[in-house]
């Protein structure tokens, strides 16, 4: 499995792709494939406060929900209103169109985080 | 949860050498997906696909009194059946609850071969030989791990299989049954299935398994055949409204409350839990089984609140997006009064009201 190296990623399986102030987050292709078929999600209202740790909202695949989270602090000021009518965009592409949301963040938000390598290393020693 | 060591089927070789998604279910190791359960879905409503269903529990029940004591311990009525056929029943708690559902074949006069929920054989085998003590002439006894069973479901499932057995499936109506041969080994061959569609449950040796199940994939390529795991027959049982034990049905609800009545047969003479049926029928019950589409946005699942008029008034007992249907429905138990199709209902998804309706069961039903 090979991991864009343009972004940071989560121990929780989700990548943050850094353009000045502005973080898109998205689910990496390992946390799509341990979910399923996706079929619903929720995503916050454009203007909530997100935070490592802190639900920020759910997918939903056929069998079960799970809670999203945002690697970064910050604003939302944009979420991926694609994935309302296709859900199934984050199983097909979850580093591109299936991207979730749209945070702004002070400096420094990426803290943390791993880069593609060390997100590899860490895939590995969980046995995956 | 207990810590035994998981189980694994006979064709658990096969699992892994399809790439399923191994889960812990029932105490056995099985394929949850294998490609995908929309994908898995699709194959069983359009085409076929095969399930690995060794995990159930079949029993036998043989003597002179075997028909007498699958009456006791049964709400449906066995002397309806001549050797050859299948009925669908419930194993009955004195209260008139669910000890489990089952299939019952009658073999012959004096044998009878239950199938049984894997979560459940333990307890069931438990409870059927302690009705036994009434009983002389009635054994029982667990043949659970002298079977596997594949089942071959889907509108090409006859064709598919075919390829493998003299066995003329076109005269097995549905819920009868032959004992044949497939793949050259001798197989129990049913027409029943847990999908909504047409289908086959093949009984066979254990050690037969793995090559049926190999070249059942491979005759079947031509209609496009695919291994399903056990998420999609959730979702295919799901959207026929058959009953998931422990999440739709249990010991506490009665085949009445379930919408299952047409199993209660109260006139066959005296079994357990008959009194408590008996005044059901007569008087009526309180809740009911129902269906439900969302209206609003989300998923309900399994074990959320059913609230009506600012009340809680249920809860929801399986919830899923449907595939075939392509839209969020579940099921769950509401007082009688608010159980008619059209009545608004909100599901209370993480803290949130959504908005639901009661909708006609079942949620799919296939083309006759």
């Amino acid at each position: 499995m090979t991991q864009p190296a343009d972004r940071m990623y989560s121990r929780t399986h989700e990548w943050a792709l850094l353009a000045g102030d502005v973080v898109t987050v998205g689910i990496t292709q390992f946390a799509q494939e341990q979910l399923g078929d996706v079929v619903f999600v929720e995503l916050p209202a454009v203007g909530a406060a997100v935070a490592p740790g802190k639900a920020a909202g759910n997918i939903e695949s056929v069998k079960a929900v799970s809670e999203v989270f945002s690697p970064v602090a910050g604003e939302v000021i944009e979420v991926n209103t694609a994935l309302e009518g296709h859900p199934e965009l984050i199983n097909k592409e979850p580093f591109g169109e299936g991207w979730l949301m749209r945070v702004r963040v002070v400096a420094g938000a990426a803290a943390g985080l791993m880069d593609a390598a060390a997100y590899e290393t860490f895939l590995a020693e969980e046995g995956h | 949860m207990t810590h035994h060591e998981l189980l694994r089927t006979p064709l658990y070789d096969c699992h892994v050498e399809e790439h399923g998604r191994i889960v812990p279910f029932a105490g056995f190791e099985m394929p949850v997906q294998y490609v995908g359960v929309m994908e898995e879905h699709r194959a069983i409503r359009t085409a076929v696909g095969l399930f690995d269903v060794s995990h159930m529990g079949e029993i036998d029940v043989t003597g002179r009194r075997a028909l007498e004591f699958i009456q006791h311990v049964t709400c449906n009525d066995a002397s309806k059946l001549t050797p050859g056929r299948a009925q669908y029943s419930g194993l009955m708690t004195r209260r008139g609850t669910f000890v489990d559902d089952l299939l019952v074949h009658k073999i012959g006069d004096h044998h009878y071969f239950l199938v049984v929920n894997a979560a459940n054989k333990d307890k069931d085998y438990a409870y059927l030989l302690a009705q036994t003590e009434q009983f002389d002439n009635v054994d029982v006894v667990d043949r659970s791990a002298d079977y596997a069973q594949i089942a071959v479901q889907g509108p090409k499932a006859e064709a598919v299989l075919q390829r493998l057995t003299g066995t003329p499936l076109a005269e097995i109506k549905y819920y009868r049954f032959v004992e044949g041969k497939v793949d050259d080994e001798p197989a129990i061959i049913a027409r029943t299935g847990y999908t909504g569609e047409d289908g086959f449950e093949v009984y066979l040796d254990p050690v037969a398994a793995p090559g049926l199940w190999r070249k059942l994939l491979e005759v079947g390529k031509p209609e496009g055949i695919m291994p399903c795991g056990l998420g999609c027959r959730d979702t295919l049982r799901f959207e026929a409204c058959m009953p998931l034990y422990g999440n739709d049905i249990d010991d506490t609800t009665t085949p009445f409350e379930a919408g299952l009545g047409w199993i209660v047969k109260l006139d066959k003479g005296g079994f357990l839990g008959r009194d408590v049926l008996a005044r059901q029928q007569a008087e009526g019950w309180k809740r009911k089984l129902m269906g439900f589409a969302m209206t609003g946005r989300g998923i309900a699942r399994h074990g959320y609140p059913i609230w009506h008029g600012g009340k809680q008034v249920g809860l929801v007992t399986s919830g899923s997006h449907a595939p075939t249907l392509n839209r969020a429905l579940g099921m769950g138990y509401v007082p009688v009064e608010l159980a008619a199709v059209g009545t608004q209902i909100e599901i209370e998804i993480r803290g949130q009201m959504v908005a639901a309706e009661i909708v006609d069961t079942p949620f799919y039903r296939r083309a006759k």
